[in-house]
């Protein structure tokens, strides 16, 4: 039992060792405020002692000194604060260009597909050295995906997409734990984050033969007749969609949204929410007949939009590139 | 012991002036109802702890072997639930805060008696069917109730639990209403503002949030109800409805009621320091301020519970920042109180060790929070070990601490006896041991991963988790002890003097135990609170043979 004893977790993303760093930071910031506390206690209690023939010395208090002791620790909490927030502002801002996985949760499992087509359950291949970003939705209650090797943890909600991105640094294979209470089999929805090096990587990739997830997507936009109406001239009674991911779009109602992941899915789910600016309402609601994996597939064929030779089965040889 | 001989014999106190079932459960003296509290919270304690003792045994292997999944998952809810609604939350106000307001003030009760005895009642309308939850199978929402788990997923006895944590809610805000206006209109003559107790000033902080915030937890409990019965839509998305804003709802409740547990800890303890110090306390102002600040600053920082839950990047910015607030008088308190004791004439009895160690573990609790606060370090550990670690510090470390402070330090008040001081130094021991061996190796299992409310973990957690255990047996003991030696005073301890630690207060200056009505004459007060100057030290603590 003993030799296999960590006390510190596995650092293997470009992120945890600057997570490592505050908290080491932190840790000595604390142990010198408590062994300050303890020390002050224990002193005290010990030099002022009750003595035979010596009174306690009254002290009203110092105002000097409890401002002292106030401005201190706020300034070094405003440390905490600015430190932590940068940290968390990489940690929530994806770069370019990432490789995309989407992920599914249910009770009690975590199904992944990557952008290639490769499906996975508990377990998510990824290549070293390359940002990934997740991009994730639940089946059913809130489930929260956690890779404490990278630091990193987001709740995965029903009926809307969270995303979080890493980028890993060291191969290995890492825990991915279900860190929000979900019900019975909660510690029981685990699996592993394998990081590969780029060549073992493209070897696992090719293995499978599946099709690019925009390729599905595409597939399911012809079956599910989109494509009658999102034309990719502007002819069509719905807006054409080349282009517009990750675009500002003006509504009916004067807001503008940007056409991330959640408001393609919304669209497709509930199409009367936010009316793009000179169309009509008239797009039926697909809510219920389209699966999370298959607004996954529509959510990747629209991003693969964007690419100009985004024909079919070039999509992944893009996404591929760092 | 001269002393002792004065009051002993039938000299009339609120315990002896009536007799018979009747005069106990129908009882509006503050004192009395104060004692139907303490037998409540203290039966749901050992519920609660026995749940605990359940998880650590489990968790002492990583496989789940002791109990099913489903048992488990029971267990840490009803933990939660029972520890919190029916143990912390009323702990220090609903006993000695009834006992003591009144008194502390120089008042003969609190300002409405009758409704001081139904928030007993409904919180024993709410333990019933905390009772039922357990006895009909229990409840394994946990003790968040996160939605759309507890709406649509789970067939458990969500309702009754449900239920009784909103009956409980309002036995809480009646309890709050009554301290607030107690305080405002029934002190003696001469009990200014500024001569208030830290004790007073910290409950009138509580009693604020339990007015303004369990409300809020109510609406939310209710809105779960009705989910599940009617499938209105509010939280379920599939229903059109938003799973996050039943964690606003919630938190914005059961953020501040973590300073409704904690803050009349802080009050016990400068009491105690105080007292143990021959000194007045160090700041006066500064520490009143401080605990009315943690309680209006406590309002609008619930949503760091929600760091990684999907709310904006620029919201949790804010609720970072605001967090960081409410650091700035927590540690107020904590140097203060030891400044306190600088120059002073410092004895070691029972109660001043338990303060010790609550300067300490609330020390590290504060500051372990200050971890959390920050959002890149919260992002890898919330929802870890430690979290969990962090909560149990100031709770455990904090709360019950401070308590068990407190009902040594007012035992002889509340039961004119004495309790055995050796017995107590050991006990608060085996507390502080226990405790630290439960919970410190939590934080290292939280900062390696391990999250929180697992059933079976990987194998390379199992060391810190047995320690954690071994801890938590003997912090089973140090907790039978008190109980079991304060029984045994009751008959056996030393006959207690009005006032056995020459403390300022004016609860010390009536009988011990008082009589029906608080004191034989109106008080009229002229000092300042902890006039330690003026007041002569006890010439020997009597003890029990």
């Amino acid at each position: 039992m003993f030799q296999h004893m960590p006390l510190w977790p596995d650092s293997a993303s470009k992120m945890s060792g600057h997570v490592d760093e505050l908290y080491i930071f932190m840790l000595l910031v604390t142990f010198a405020m408590t062994g300050l506390i303890f020390a002050g206690v224990t002193i005290f209690a010990v030099k002022f002692r009750k003595r035979k023939g010596r009174h306690a010395e009254q002290i009203e208090g110092s105002t000097l000194l409890e401002l002292t002791w106030s401005v201190i620790p706020f300034g070094v909490m405003l440390i905490y604060f600015v430190w932590g927030a940068v940290i968390y502002f990489r940690e929530r801002t994806p770069p370019q260009n990432t490789a995309e996985v989407y992920v599914v949760a249910k009770q009690w499992m975590w199904k992944l597909e990557h952008m290639e087509g490769q499906r996975e359950i508990n377990e998510l291949h990824v290549p070293l050295g390359r940002d990934v970003k997740l991009i994730m939705t639940s089946q059913d209650v809130i489930h929260s995906f956690y890779i404490p090797a990278f630091r990193i943890k987001q709740d995965v909600l029903p009926g809307r997409y969270t995303t979080m991105w890493f980028h890993a640094t060291k191969p290995g294979t890492y825990h991915l734990f279900c860190a929000e209470y979900c019900g019975t089999q909660h510690s029981g929805m685990i699996g592993s984050i394998v990081v590969m090096e780029d060549r073992d990587y493209m070897a696992w990739m090719s293995g499978s033969g599946s099709q690019p997830l925009a390729v599905t997507g595409e597939k399911l936009f012809s079956e599910l007749g989109c494509v009658t109406c999102h034309r990719s001239d502007t002819q069509g009674r719905g807006p054409a969609l080349a282009g517009v991911f990750g675009q500002p779009v003006l509504l009916e109602d004067g807001r503008t949204v940007t056409a991330d992941e959640n408001y393609v899915r919304e669209s497709i789910l509930e199409p009367a929410a936010k009316v793009v600016r000179g169309f009509k309402p008239v797009m039926p609601t697909f809510q219920g007949q389209v699966s999370d994996e298959q607004l996954n597939a529509l959510v990747a064929y629209v991003k693969s939009l964007n690419q100009p030779q985004a024909a079919q089965g070039t999509v992944a040889a893009i996404t591929r590139q760092p | 012991m001269a002393t002792a001989a004065v009051v002993s014999g039938e000299r009339e106190s609120y315990l002896n002036a009536k007799y018979g079932l009747k005069s106990w459960l129908l009882t509006v003296d503050h004192k009395r109802i104060a004692l139907l509290y303490l037998i409540s919270i203290t039966f749901f304690f050992f519920i609660g702890g026995f749940f605990a003792l359940l998880i650590r045994l489990e968790l002492l292997t990583p496989a789940g072997d002791l109990v099913q999944a489903d048992v488990y998952n029971k267990l840490f809810t009803m933990h939660g639930l029972v520890m919190i609604f029916f143990f912390l939350i009323p702990a220090v106000p609903a006993v000695l805060g009834n006992f003591l307001i009144p008194l502390m003030i120089g008042a003969k009760d609190l300002a409405f008696p009758r409704i001081n005895l139904l928030s007993w009642y409904l919180y024993m309308v709410g333990g019933t069917l905390m009772i039922y939850t357990i006895l009909a199978g229990g409840v394994d929402t946990g003790w968040t109730f996160y939605t759309p788990l507890s709406t649509e997923f789970l067939n458990t006895n969500v309702i009754s639990a449900a239920l009784a944590a909103f009956v409980a809610g309002f036995s809480s805000i009646l309890t709050g209403l009554n301290f607030i206006v107690t305080i405002h209109r029934m002190r003696a003559p001469g009990m200014t503002w500024n001569r208030l107790p830290l004790f007073v000033w910290a409950h009138y902080a509580t009693s604020i949030i339990q007015i303004l915030g369990t409300p809020v937890v109510a609406i939310a409990i209710v809105l779960v109800a009705l989910e599940r019965l009617l499938h209105l839509g509010i939280f379920n998305p599939a229903l059109g409805g938003d799973p996050l804003l039943f964690q606003h709802l919630f938190w914005f409740y059961s953020h501040p009621a973590v300073y409704i547990m904690i803050l009349p800890g802080m009050g016990i303890v400068s009491e105690i320091v105080c007292c143990f110090s021959r000194k007045r306390i160090f700041g006066y102002k500064a520490m009143a301020l401080a605990v009315l600040g943690i309680a209006v600053i406590g309002f609008l920082v619930w949503a760091h519970h929600m760091f990684v839950a999907g709310i904006s990047l620029y919201a949790a910015l804010v609720f970072s920042l605001l967090t960081y607030f409410v650091g700035v008088p927590s540690a107020i308190k904590v140097f203060n109180w030891t400044a306190t004791m600088y120059k002073g004439s410092i004895t070691y009895q029972t109660p001043m060790l338990y303060a010790f160690a609550f300067i300490g573990l609330f020390t590290i609790g504060g500051l372990t929070g200050l971890f959390l606060a920050s959002l890149g370090i919260d992002v890898h550990v919330t929802d870890t070990y430690f979290v969990v670690a962090h909560f149990h510090y100031v709770m455990v470390g904090g709360m019950v601490v401070a308590y068990l402070a407190g009902m040594h330090f007012w035992w002889p008040k509340i039961s004119g006896r004495m309790y055995p001081e050796g017995w107590g130094k050991l006990a608060a021991l085996l507390v502080f041991v226990g405790f630290n061996l439960t919970f410190f190796p939590q934080f290292v299992l939280g900062y390696m991963g391990m999250p929180r409310r697992y059933h079976a973990y990987p194998p390379e957690f199992q060391i810190l988790n047995v320690l954690s255990t071994a801890g938590a047996t003997i912090l089973a003991v140090g907790y039978l002890l008190p109980m079991v030696y304060f029984l045994w005073s009751l008959r056996y301890g030393a006959i207690a003097p009005a006032n056995p630690w020459g403390a300022a207060g004016l609860e010390w200056q009536t009988t011990s135990p008082p009589p029906e009505f608080n004191f034989e004459n109106q008080p009229v007060v002229t000092w300042e609170a902890y006039n330690y100057d003026e007041i002569p030290e006890p010439e020997e603590v009597p003890v029990a043979h």
